[in-house]
């Protein structure tokens, strides 16, 4: 037994009562096992982890328990102890690649400073064994790139550097919080490889902790499920991801994306939302929201993109030549019928959102014809058709933390569209429609008086949709919409968004890096690398039947699902 | 970064254009030259002879182009007083600004960072809630205040220090210091520490607000993950990274401790750039003022270039992004 850890409770006194972050949490690794630890945002995983190092942040602390490791209790040791624990024993690895590392320090120096502190070499012994880690770690030419900084590093890169770190002590624990989170798919691949590879051939136990039931499907050897600083489930990846006992992990399993079919709407995942009041719906039909729009496109497509270009200056120049041109968007043209839903879909640099802020000319494009509903929104932009037009199309952000005005009531950003178009016949009007809009997706009525820092993630997102549809439209551009949301949270906002379709008739464009996301939201689906669009199909024939070599590509590098149970038909 | 070099020159050179213009107009804008120049009993005649020898008659853009050309060489003419070349003035009590400003942005630094970084470490101890409330004190009271009060204290109540003058100066030939004799120590420590004090505080309040915002950042965490002791976290690891904003306000600052000496030199008489201007104020000595104008554009212009290329050294990002 490497490390186990019994009866751990962790507290956050504040000053509205104390928060159990944890609550009875045992656990248990052996060497050469991956754990995995997993949960929503606030279940207390990563509390976890930082109690095992010692690190809570103030003013959390452990007030029962123990946490044994290699036979040694090492709860509450003194702080020179833990120094030599920390790094030597057990090391650490942190979701952001680009922002644990130190910036203004090369990589040789950070690597030889922790070598030296660990290991008590000298610098010149010191470096020899740097070099020999970022080679174990993958890393290329590692002797010139010792004088490298961070910033020279892509994402990817950076983490294994940041693994190289971890490992510079020789530890036998390594806890990784959240290591592929803010990684792309293909990355997020290699990085989970070269963990469990270390894993097996030094024979480390790893404590893997994430939100995404992907990530532990491909890496964990055992699971613990975690609730509300609560481990509800204990057992092998297998026997959780495949026959999950507990309600919440059943629940937490029905939420998970799946790329393997395409299901109407994610099942019941009531567990987690815990009491919601059911929605109190309007019946479209009769209601202000559902009175259509005469504007109908001609062809019936809703947008049609040409031959559209977008490119950002990276570094000017006076001569043409010495110009560097990053093509965002290159040459892309598609068309999206009305009332489908068309998904875009990319790794981070693709051109994917770009593409949706030149639409809605949050961007201008160098070139290419837009038309939404029919109309280019360039010419004659103060015509009544053109205005109609531009009202047809609204937008929804990925950050909802971001993008919603933090010193207006939810009535003020709700109603806003609709007083600056004059869709309605006065406040008063106004002022019940917001109430109809905050009810139907979920809110209810009485949340208008409120602020938005009052809201978590997902009603927030909920009151952006709200915001969305005050202007009646016709087309609606999801920006990665649930990228920001937990897993639960993302099926019930998905679940909202396609339920609001069916109602209105909406057209959409959806935008993620997430393939079973997108499986599960779009009738056609474009995929874009480097600014160009490699290949456009439906839905089923595009998971079942790749023509593009990229999109093959992408499809391998999909967390593996079969683990879970079969989907429900 | 050659290239970086150049074009924060070309703007440099365009802001001296600007200011020079400034200064320039000053002339014809702030009492009649020539009537500043002769007495009351000159004749028309001879009035109008000085006009004509001084080139005031020449189109407005050939004066302004003779008067750059001096002023490239550092020629800006007699001062009207005292009827000597302004640049030779300048140059004379030049010495005595630079010293006090340079013990003073010591005092400044030494304490600021010192004291930012140990309340940025030690959050909640009572030294540090000491250190943060005595701080308001530099920035709320005006620099007049703090000189008067520091004569009364240390000069006119307790006796230890001089309360004006430059105490002791060494001719070194090119270079008047007070550094070499205790006397004159003995005088530059009150009006520098008057000086400093608003910087100080000024300093200490940024170091600490970077240093709580870095302490809690990504690679502190993975620093002390890692099981790095203390002292290299805080002084190896955060410091350096507190330092680049500080550094753009320290630049702007010490170019302010140069130009704005004024008040403290005029409370203490030092007998420096700061109190000549003043006392050209006072008695419409163009040429000094226009001279002074342009001389604290100069030391700006030049401290931000500093500044700008001390980014370069400190930070990877700006060095290696530009190559």
């Amino acid at each position: 037994m490497l490390l186990e850890i019994k009866g751990l409770d962790v507290d956050f006194p504040t000053r509205r009562g104390t928060v159990k972050a944890a609550r009875a949490v045992s656990l248990t690794v052996e060497p050469g096992e991956v754990l995995g630890l997993v949960g929503e945002s606030g279940a207390g995983k990563s509390t976890i982890g930082n109690a095992i190092m010692g690190l809570l942040e103030k003013p959390g602390r452990v007030t029962a328990g123990e946490i044994v490791f290699q036979g040694q209790d090492i709860r509450g040791l003194p702080e020179d102890q833990m120094k030599k624990i920390r790094g030597d024993k057990i090391g650490m690895i942190f979701q952001d690649p680009q922002t644990s590392l130190n910036p203004l320090l090369t990589i040789g120096e950070q690597l030889v400073e922790t070598i030296q502190k660990s290991l008590g070499l000298r610098e010149k012994e010191a470096e020899v064994r740097a070099v020999e880690l970022l080679e174990s770690v993958g890393i290329t030419h590692a002797q010139t790139r010792l004088k490298a900084y961070p910033h020279q590093f892509s994402g990817g890169m950076r983490q294994r550097v940041v693994i190289a770190l971890a490992l510079a002590g020789d530890p036998d624990l390594i806890i990784a919080d959240e290591p592929t989170t803010a990684l792309d798919v293909s990355i997020q691949a290699q990085i989970l490889d070269l963990i469990k590879g270390l894993c097996r051939s030094r024979n480390l136990g790893v404590i893997i902790v994430t939100h995404d039931i992907g990530v532990i499907a491909n890496i964990a050897d055992r699971v613990a499920v975690m609730f509300r600083g609560e481990v509800v489930e204990t057992g092998t990846v297998g026997q959780v991801l495949g026959a999950p006992k507990h309600e919440y992990t059943k629940s937490l399993i029905a939420a998970v994306p799946r790329a393997d079919r395409k299901l109407d709407r994610f099942t019941s995942v009531d567990y987690i939302e815990g009491g919601a009041k059911p929605f109190q719906r309007i019946d479209v039909q009769t209601h202000w929201l559902g009175q259509a729009q005469d504007l109908k496109s001609p062809e019936g497509t809703a947008i049609n993109v040409r031959n559209l270009e977008l490119g950002f200056t990276l570094k000017k120049a006076i001569r043409r030549k010495n110009r560097v041109i990053l093509k965002a968007v290159d040459d892309v043209s598609f068309d999206i019928r009305e009332g489908e839903t068309f998904g875009l879909v990319g790794e981070s640099g693709s051109g994917k959102s770009t593409v949706a802020r030149c639409i809605v000319r949050l961007y201008a494009p160098d070139g290419g014809v837009i038309r939404v509903m029919g109309r280019d929104l360039l010419t004659d932009p103060r015509a009544p058709e053109t205005r109609a037009a531009k009202r047809s199309l609204q937008m929804i952000f990925q950050d909802p933390y971001s993008s919603l005005n933090g010193r207006m009531r939810v009535m003020d950003i709700v109603a806003e569209p609709m007083r600056s178009f004059g869709l309605t016949s006065g406040e008063r009007e106004t002022r019940k429609i917001v109430g109809d809009l905050l009810d139907h997706v979920g809110l209810g009525a009485e949340v208008a008086l409120r602020y938005p820092h009052e809201f978590s993630g997902g009603q927030r997102q909920r009151i952006s949709i709200a915001r969305a549809l005050a202007s009646r439209p016709r087309i609606l551009i999801c920006d990665e919409p649930t990228s920001a949301l937990d897993v639960s949270v993302q099926a019930t906002i998905l679940n909202l968004l396609k339920d609001l379709q069916d109602e209105l008739g909406l057209t959409m464009l959806f935008i993620s890096h997430d393939l079973p996301v997108i499986r599960q939201m779009c009738d056609r689906i474009a995929v874009m690398k480097d600014g160009r669009i490699c290949e456009v199909s439906e839905n089923e024939a595009l998971f079942s039947n790749p023509s593009h070599p990229y999109t093959k590509h992408l499809l391998d590098l999909m967390p593996r699902m079969d683990l879970l149970q079969p989907a429900v038909a | 970064m050659f290239a970086f070099i150049l074009r924060r020159l070309a703007q440099s050179i365009l802001v001296m254009a600007v200011v020079s213009a400034i200064a320039f107009s000053l002339f014809n804008f702030v009492g009649d030259p020539v009537n500043n120049m002769v007495g009351q009993d000159a004749t028309r005649e001879d009035r109008v002879r000085i006009r004509q020898e001084l080139g005031l008659d020449d189109p407005v853009l050939t004066q302004y182009v003779r008067f750059l050309g001096n002023a490239v060489q550092g020629e800006f003419g007699l001062s009207y007083r005292i009827k000597r070349p302004v640049d030779q003035l300048i140059l004379e009590r030049l010495p005595a600004t630079l010293e006090l400003v340079l013990v003073s942005a010591v005092i400044a630094l030494v304490l600021g960072i010192t004291a930012g970084v140990y309340t940025g470490i030690q959050r909640n101890s009572w030294f540090s809630r000491f250190i943060l409330s005595s701080s308001l004190v530099g920035v709320s009271l005006p620099t007049f205040i703090i000189g008067i009060a520091l004569i009364y204290i240390f000069a006119v109540y307790l006796r230890w220090l001089p309360s004006s003058g430059r105490g002791g100066v060494v001719d070194l030939g090119w270079w008047k210091t007070s550094f070499l004799t205790i006397d004159g120590w003995r005088a530059i420590l009150l009006p520098a520490l008057t000086l400093s004090l608003f910087q100080t505080t000024m300093i200490l309040r940024l170091v600490r607000a970077e240093m709580l915002e870095v302490m809690q950042s990504d690679f502190i965490k993975f620093a002390r993950a890692r099981g790095l002791s203390e002292r290299a976290i805080n002084f190896g690891h955060a410091l350096k990274n507190t330092l680049v904003p500080v550094i753009t306000i320290i630049g702007i600052n010490i170019g302010g401790l140069i130009a704005f000496s004024v008040i403290t030199e005029t409370v203490f008489q030092w007998p420096g750039t700061g109190l000549m201007f003043i006392q050209a104020v006072d008695f419409v000595d163009v040429p000094i003022m226009s001279a002074y104008l342009c001389f604290v554009a100069l030391v700006f212009v030049i401290v931000n270039l500093v500044v700008d290329l001390m980014y370069f050294a400190i930070d990877p990002r700006i060095r290696i992004g530009a190559q």
